[in-house]
């Protein structure tokens, strides 16, 4: 009886009905678009051949023909349907389908990724229960987070409180766009492109603030308040460090600079050294991540913007955190290290392989970034960015654009002068950055190198055993 | 041009542009007021987008939507004294009069202007795919006196902003 009792107690269902009919409907049409593609995909419906089905530029016309020569059979059939529109389209869902395909696939294991890595790292395991080798416990985690009491504050804006989670999401998305998987395999290769990438992460900057401010909390306000001053201040040198990136490749088309890279048999990361450690560390200040992330370090202060969320709320804005050093990784890889192209050998594996790859390669450092380095307080962190990154990140741009008008105005051996840009770029880089550091009286630590402390820990005892029965007998 | 998905674009945009515009105005909430006033900008990028203005509809979502919204967010809350609600002040009667002033100016111009020399089928022979390198060349070549003079401008306004902010040294 008392269980009974009890249930009755248990709170109404809250969601209605109809949405969440609604949200079954779009979940088994998102699975059918996938299963469509993978039909696609394997059979090689489209005549025959393998084709990939982020390679719009084939589907788009592919699908024109298929119109025309339907057209061709039936007049009128094109009339009916509409015109070529229908091709653009289908096209634009196939591939947007695709990419948060596998953007929330890549989530869901990056998870496991990362926290394993970490554990690694700390001399640990790291999660190993749910499943083999602990590989489903994003799943788990998120079931938790689903399960979770959904917390309002008291006082709270209630749109803008609900809309940050939902909003987060669209910058992070769409930043994979302009992103190119192979030759002509990109979803949105504009002209623009590297412009479009800073506009679309300035928006960030508008949810989070809305999230803090709506959520009635002092601690939440000032978290964004924080956050904000540190994605502004970090997004100048990562801008400077892209503008040499374009000037140098002549383009903001983020095709066209994996080309000039293809052609140029060198990657820019080995031309640019300065502007690819201002565009990574700079990235992991605007992604809050360590050595950046004392605006939400939990061990330390208040988490930030995202006090208030509860639930899956918080876990949206946790994996869209996630998901935007996947996009950074990415854009490491296609603009600093050849993208889709390795040398020649894209004419064998596929240029999303490539990608993936080094993909993989920049989020491990990522990973091992935040594994090993400790926190900058807020302070040095906004010295360094305004008194040591915007600095020299100007005299490389400088540099960066004497270089690329010698390059553009005489037709020097590529060979010839890129070797000398690289040479000039990585002495450059190394004077600067010593010069700067010993203006700025930046030191490094002259400490006697202290024993390590052996403790009974996993670390401990292995490291004892390294350093030998003896030393440790001396030691205790 | 006058493809369906263009069109359904333009109403599209053209109603969330207007309706939000009108939003800024109606709200009673200053934060509401910005949140609409960027999504405003939004749509009106969208609309830069139909026409082809990649590059402008870029810079109108970093600068307008992205950095503006922002200060605008720092002045309200680093200001203690001013108000956090959009009620009605005595800038409304000043503000209504500029308003009405440059919808008469557009409207003017948009009468006056002829359409046919800048219409679709005179500009259907004209590649638009890179107007980045056209605005670039613009800038540096044409007009590089007034975009010198702009540069020196943001330059004199960010000094005088470290001056302002500069806590002074112990002497």
């Amino acid at each position: 009886m008392s269980t009974l009792r009890m249930g009755r107690r248990l709170p109404q269902r809250t969601v209605p009905r109809a949405l969440m009919a609604l949200g079954a409907l779009v979940a088994l049409g998102f699975v059918a678009v996938n299963a469509a593609i993978g039909y696609v995909v394997i059979d090689g419906r489209l005549d025959g051949q393998w084709y990939d089905v982020r390679d719009l530029g084939i589907g788009v016309q592919e699908l024109r023909e298929w119109l025309d020569d339907r057209n061709a059979d039936q007049p009128g059939f094109l009339d009916f349907l509409g015109q070529h529109w229908i091709s653009y389209a289908v096209t634009a869902l196939l591939g947007a389908t695709g990419i948060l395909s596998v953007v929330g696939g890549a989530l869901l294991i990056l998870i496991w990724v990362e926290r394993r890595l970490i554990g690694r790292m700390q001399i640990r395991r790291g999660p190993n229960r749910v499943g083999p080798y602990g590989l489903l416990q994003p799943v788990a985690d998120a079931v938790k987070l689903i399960q979770k009491e959904v917390l309002m504050p008291r006082g709270a804006d209630k749109v803008l409180f609900l809309l940050p989670p939902a909003l987060i999401f669209i910058p992070m998305i769409v930043a994979w766009g302009p992103i190119p998987w192979g030759r002509q395999m990109a979803y949105l290769d504009i002209h623009v492109g590297i412009l479009f990438l800073i506009a679309i992460s300035s928006l960030t900057t508008l949810v989070i603030f809305m999230a803090g401010w709506s959520s009635n909390n002092h601690y939440a306000l000032l978290g964004a308040m924080r956050t904000i001053a540190m994605m502004i201040s970090y997004e100048i040198p990562l801008s400077i460090a892209l503008l040499s990136v374009v000037l140098l490749s002549g383009s903001m088309q983020l095709s066209t600079i994996v080309e000039w890279q293809s052609t140029h048999n060198v990657w820019l990361a080995a031309l640019l050294p300065l502007a690819m450690f201002t565009f990574f560390f700079s990235s992991t200040a605007e992604l809050n991540r360590t050595p950046n992330d004392i605006a939400e370090a939990e061990s330390e202060i208040v988490a930030g913007f995202h006090t208030e969320y509860s639930g899956m709320k918080f876990g949206l804005i946790f994996v869209v955190e996630l998901g935007n050093t996947l996009v950074v990784a990415a854009l490491t890889g296609t603009l600093f290290l050849g993208g889709w192209s390795l040398f020649g050998l894209e004419e064998w594996i596929p240029g999303y392989l490539i990608l993936g790859a080094k993909i993989s390669a920049a989020y491990f450092l990522l990973v091992w970034l935040r594994g090993t380095l400790p926190r900058f307080r807020l302070d040095q962190l906004m010295k360094f960015a305004w008194q040591f990154l915007i600095p020299l990140s100007l005299i490389n741009l400088l540099v960066v654009a004497a270089q690329a008008s010698i390059f553009a105005r005489w037709q020097v051996e590529g060979v010839v002068s890129l070797g000398l840009f690289a040479i000039v770029n990585w002495a450059a880089a190394i004077i600067l950055v010593r010069e700067w550091a010993r203006r700025m009286g930046y030191r490094p630590e002259r400490e006697a190198v202290r024993q390590p402390i052996l403790t009974q820990g996993v670390g401990g005892l292995q490291a004892a055993r390294r350093l030998g029965a003896s030393e440790l007998g001396t030691r205790a | 041009m006058d493809s369906a998905g263009i069109i359904v674009a333009f109403w599209l945009l053209s109603a969330i542009a207007v309706g939000s515009a009108v939003g800024v105005f109606l709200a009673r909430n200053l934060i509401h007021a910005v949140m609409l006033l960027v999504l405003s900008f939004v749509a009106t990028a969208g609309l830069f987008v139909t026409l082809s203005a990649d590059f402008i509809a870029a810079a109108q979502v970093l600068i307008y939507a992205g950095a503006i919204p922002v200060l605008m967010v720092f002045a309200v809350m680093l200001t203690p004294l001013a108000g956090r609600d959009n009620g009605n002040s005595l800038y409304v009667v000043p503000g209504v009069l500029l308003g009405g002033a440059f919808a008469v100016i557009v409207a003017i111009v948009a009468i006056d202007a002829e359409w046919g020399a800048a219409g679709a089928a005179a500009l259907a022979g004209q590649s638009f795919a890179t107007t980045a390198d056209a605005i670039g060349d613009a800038l540096m070549g044409r007009y590089v006196l007034a975009f010198e003079v702009a540069s020196v401008l943001l330059l004199a306004a960010l000094i005088g902003a470290i001056v302002l902010v500069r806590e002074d040294e112990p002497a």
